[in-house]
């Protein structure tokens, strides 16, 4: 069916607008300078100077911002630190899904849409609400120091809050749905037959898992990867509120530069980093999922 | 219309074709699924489009019912030009092969979606559903939906639907590709019946040749986007145009060789070193040392222990055997490694016509049993 | 893959709900609790929910945020709609490439960059900030999450019953009307669900794209939560959490109706 090109258009301009188009102004912005004014940035195109505002608007545009990244050691930090954060996060949110997923697509038929709804559940309730859930687990004098420390495990309470094994627990749990759902869907689909003439063949349960279920399930492994990691690389409420000042995340640092410092070009540059750090992920990212669409 | 054997519009030069495909062809970016294909259709033809699949015979379909316009060349409806008409506008409906039933409605409001989209009044659309559902037997389940229908049903309503509207033109996709042996073959006498009934005409498309051979008055048979030949099954069968055709439709003896003694209607074909020339009576002169075919149809190769008193005798060993019921088909491999497949009736019950396995036997055809065949 | 459940999968699946759930479990069951100390049990009580109600900013926010959200939820199921139907039912087109990457992008684009860019966008626009850049905002990428939904149930859905619809004599917008929309009903409701909750639960964007005087819920927890943690919130996290916890299990039991319809096809 041709569908009408009109009524069509309107998604497509809309998402041109409201989403391509801001990051070209980002672009702009982190090439501008600070200033002390509203809106607190130099140049801005001055339409009434036609030509020649435009000109003049290109001849003061600048990688000052850039240069400036580059030279302090809290940007690049908190970069590095940001990758490695949400590569041991999406590695640590790997190891807990996939078990529960593999047992999802092993649970009886009519269990599993029950199972998949209780793993959905907790994504369709408030993000803020789950990440402040632990805050009062994690704290010194949370549940989990009451716990261990009657029991005995400890006598002194752990401080967990406000350190990176905070803003770990905090993401795993956080974005678990992500990894589970598309693990499970791979093995959901996976042919019972194939372990069955896997193990007739002589193979042990063992090597059986390894050398087809496991391989079998990769691409929903990939999406589940993919769809923890980009967002966890630019993730401001986790280490924010969990991970305290110890924590240097990206998505923190422009936060603050732009909330607090007031710094919109700076905080620009950043944003024009990250997104360039972005771009390869989730160019695969999008590749990935058309291949599997395609299938 | 079928079963009329006066009933032959493709031989009379006067009969208005209904539908006139005219050196249509169809590329999909580099892949041409169409190639210069031209056909007439003429008025209460129950049309056969065979082949195996990629051969685009869907893609034929599909421009017919507006699904998809060719990229070059026109196709005529009572004279009059299709091209850029849509679906919707066309005297053509279509039955599709996954019936494409709404499942949200039921199956009297299935029915009478064509017919409200013609503003026709309620009162004659409940009159026309109540008879559909009375053409293919269904008044009981007027108010199911798809879901709770049976296959062959789903298939019933599906036909009602593309019917409906009384289309000049009905096209079927495949319709009982879903359905089980014995059913597809109650039903496709059923469709006969139903198209004499409605007069109307019918292209149906598959790749099932006893499907096509049944219900058909013409098959073109088609291959890589052209078509291979048109005729009617008995035509296609006997007198196949090509390797291609004689091979699809049923089984076949394909034995080459070349032309050593030529004649307008007996000709011999030397076929292989040492072994006797065969004798063919054919309708065309082919020049003498022209490399030929003999296309054979098993079932007129006789099987015997002694020389047959046939036009044609070879001798060779029973290879295999395939008991299939009604028939036995023996496979003989000659001295020479060439296998000719014999088949017989198996008219007794014993089916033991005291020949079995590594036996030395004789096979033999009449002069006028096979096709000789340049292509 | 079927059978074969074993206890190892049984130990998985009881860890890994406790996970997901404990925490949850216990934010609500410290709502009911007498103590201001939100990890100290003091008794069972429902004053905090009484206080909740009484706390205008709460209510104020409360109302904003849904009213956002409902318009969000409407407009992006629409847009969702719409450009679902591009993506799978339009085959090729200039810019296909553009407008797939378009949509699925701010599935996974960090929020600040999201948020920052639409701020940006809004200043240099000359718009005021308020209840209507957050709406715009949301309705931006809430419209890619419901244009996936509903792709993904338009993919499974026979595009042969449009076609079969147009042969029949519907017009493209009849055919879609009459037959596609009744059909892909479910997901559209889903995707509605979906972004409504998206819209409701969203802090980093709203942040970037509010002004003054439209403060939305998330933005007022966000500040209770910095100054601690809160019983109040202990018990504004429960309604929301039984809300949606209600919604879900309406939706998916809907959806599960929807199904067997369609398995039954």
């Amino acid at each position: 069916m041709k569908p009408n090109r009109l009524l069509m258009a309107i998604p497509y301009i809309w998402l041109l607008v409201l989403f391509l188009a801001p990051f070209g102004i980002v672009i702009k912005m982190s090439l501008s300078d600070l200033a002390v004014s509203i809106p607190p940035y130099t140049p801005q195109l001055d339409i009434s100077e036609g030509w020649a505002g435009l000109r003049a608007l290109f001849a003061n545009l600048d990688f000052e911002n850039y240069a400036w990244l580059a030279d302090d050691p809290l940007y690049i930090n908190a970069f590095t630190s940001s990758l490695i954060i949400a590569a041991v996060s999406t590695l640590l949110t790997l190891l807990v899904a996939y078990p529960l997923a593999y047992a999802m697509a092993c649970a009886p038929r009519r269990w599993r849409g029950l199972l998949v709804m209780l793993v959905i559940l907790p994504f369709w309730t408030s993000f803020l609400i789950r990440v402040y859930a632990w805050i009062g687990i994690l704290k010194s004098e949370g549940l989990l120091n009451q716990l261990l420390l009657s029991v005995g495990v400890i006598s002194e309470p752990l401080v967990i809050l406000n350190t990176t094994t905070a803003v770990y627990i905090g993401i795993v749990y956080s974005y678990l749905p992500f990894m589970v759902l598309p693990i499970y869907a791979a093995l959901e689909k996976m042919d019972g037959s194939l372990l069955e003439a896997a193990e007739d063949l002589g193979a042990s349960r063992l090597s059986a898992f390894w050398l087809v279920t496991f391989p079998l399930s990769l691409p929903g492994v990939l999406a589940g990867c993919f769809l923890v990691f980009i967002p966890a690389l630019g993730e401001f409420v986790i280490p924010d509120l969990l991970g305290g000042s110890n924590t240097l995340m990206i998505g923190k640092t422009l936060y603050v530069e732009f909330f607090s410092n007031l710094d919109w070009p700076v905080a620009s540059a950043v944003a024009v980093v990250l997104l360039a750090i972005l771009i390869v992920p989730i160019f695969l990212f999008q590749r990935q999922q058309q291949k599997v669409s395609e299938q | 219309m079928v079963n009329d054997v006066n009933f032959r519009p493709w031989e009379d030069p006067e009969a208005a074709p209904l539908i006139d495909i005219a050196n249509v062809t169809k590329r999909f970016g580099a892949f041409t699924a169409i190639h210069d294909l031209s056909l007439k259709i003429y008025p209460r033809e129950f049309f056969a489009i065979l082949g195996p699949s990629g051969c685009g015979k869907t893609t034929l379909m599909r421009m017919l019912g507006g699904f998809d316009e060719p990229t070059s060349g026109s196709i005529n409806l009572e004279g009059e030009d299709l091209t850029g008409t849509s679906p919707a506008k066309r005297p053509v409906n279509m039955m599709f092969q996954s019936y494409a039933l709404f499942p949200h409605l039921t199956v009297q409001d299935n029915i009478a979606f064509g017919l409200k989209r013609e503003k026709m009044p309620k009162g004659e659309i409940a009159e026309r559903v109540e008879q559909m559902l009375g053409l293919v037997q269904l008044q009981d389940f007027a108010a199911r939906k798809p879901h709770q229908l049976s296959g062959g049903q789903r298939q019933r309503v599906a036909l009602a639907r593309a019917l409906a509207k009384r289309p000049k033109l009905l096209l079927l996709d495949e319709p009982l590709g879903a359905l089980d042996k014995k059913l597809r073959e109650a039903t496709q006498f059923e469709l006969m019946g139903i198209q004499e009934q409605l007069g109307c005409t019918f292209v149906i498309v598959t790749h099932d040749q006893e499907e096509a051979m049944t219900v058909s008055s013409r098959i073109a048979v088609m291959k890589q986007g052209e078509i291979a030949q048109v005729a009617p099954p008995e035509q296609i069968y006997e007198a196949p145009a090509s390797r291609y055709v004689a091979d699809f439709i049923g089984d076949v003896n394909i034995i080459e060789g070349h032309v050593s003694a030529g004649g307008e209607s007996r000709m011999s074909l030397s076929w292989r070193e040492g072994e006797p020339e065969l004798v063919v009576e054919t309708g065309i002169g082919l020049p003498r040392g022209e490399t030929a075919w003999l296309s054979l149809r098993p079932e007129k190769v006789s099987i015997a222990t002694t020389r047959p008193e046939t036009d044609n005798a070879l001798q060779g060993k029973v290879l295999d055997i395939a008991y299939l019921g009604n028939v036995s088909t023996y496979h003989v491999e000659l001295a020479n490694g060439q296998v000719v497949k014999a088949q017989e009736t198996n008219a007794g019950r014993s089916g033991n016509r005291g020949i079995t396995w590594d036996d030395q036997v004789w096979v033999g055809w009449s002069a006028e049993a096979g096709v000789v065949l340049t292509s | 893959m079927t059978g074969r459940f074993s206890w190892f999968n049984a130990t998985s699946v009881a860890l890994g709900f406790a996970f997901l759930y404990i925490p949850i479990l216990i934010l609500i069951i410290f709502s009911f609790n007498e103590s201001k100390l939100v990890t100290v049990w003091g008794g069972f009580s429902t004053k905090w929910y009484g206080e909740l109600l009484q706390n205008e900013a709460y209510l104020n926010a409360a109302w904003v945020t849904l009213r956002i959200a409902f318009v969000t939820a409407t407009v992006a199921t629409a847009l969702g709609t719409i450009a679902a139907m591009m993506l799978v039912r339009s085959g090729r087109f200039r810019g296909r490439t553009l407008f797939t990457g378009m949509v699925y992008a701010p599935l996974v684009m960090p929020e600040v960059i999201t948020g920052l860019s639409l701020l940006l966008l809004f200043i240099s626009i000359g718009m005021d900030r308020g209840m209507l850049t957050i709406t715009l905002a949301h309705i931006t990428f809430c419209m890619c999450f419901a244009s996936v939904v509903i792709s993904s149930r338009l993919v499974t859905f026979d595009s042969s019953l449009e076609e079969a619809a147009e042969d029949l004599g519907a017009s493209p917008l009849d055919a879609f009307l009459s037959v596609t929309l009744p059909n892909i009903l479910p997901a559209i409701a889903a995707a509605w669900l979906l972004t409504f909750t998206l819209s409701l639960d969203d802090f980093v964007i709203a942040s970037f794209t509010s002004g003054p005087g439209a403060t939305t819920l998330p933005m007022k927890i966000y500040s209770s939560v910095r100054l601690g943690v809160t019983p109040e919130v202990n018990a504004l996290s429960t309604i929301l959490i039984g809300l949606v916890a209600t919604g879900v299990i309406v939706a998916s039991l809907i959806g599960k109706r929807a199904e067997r319809i369609t398995e039954a096809t």
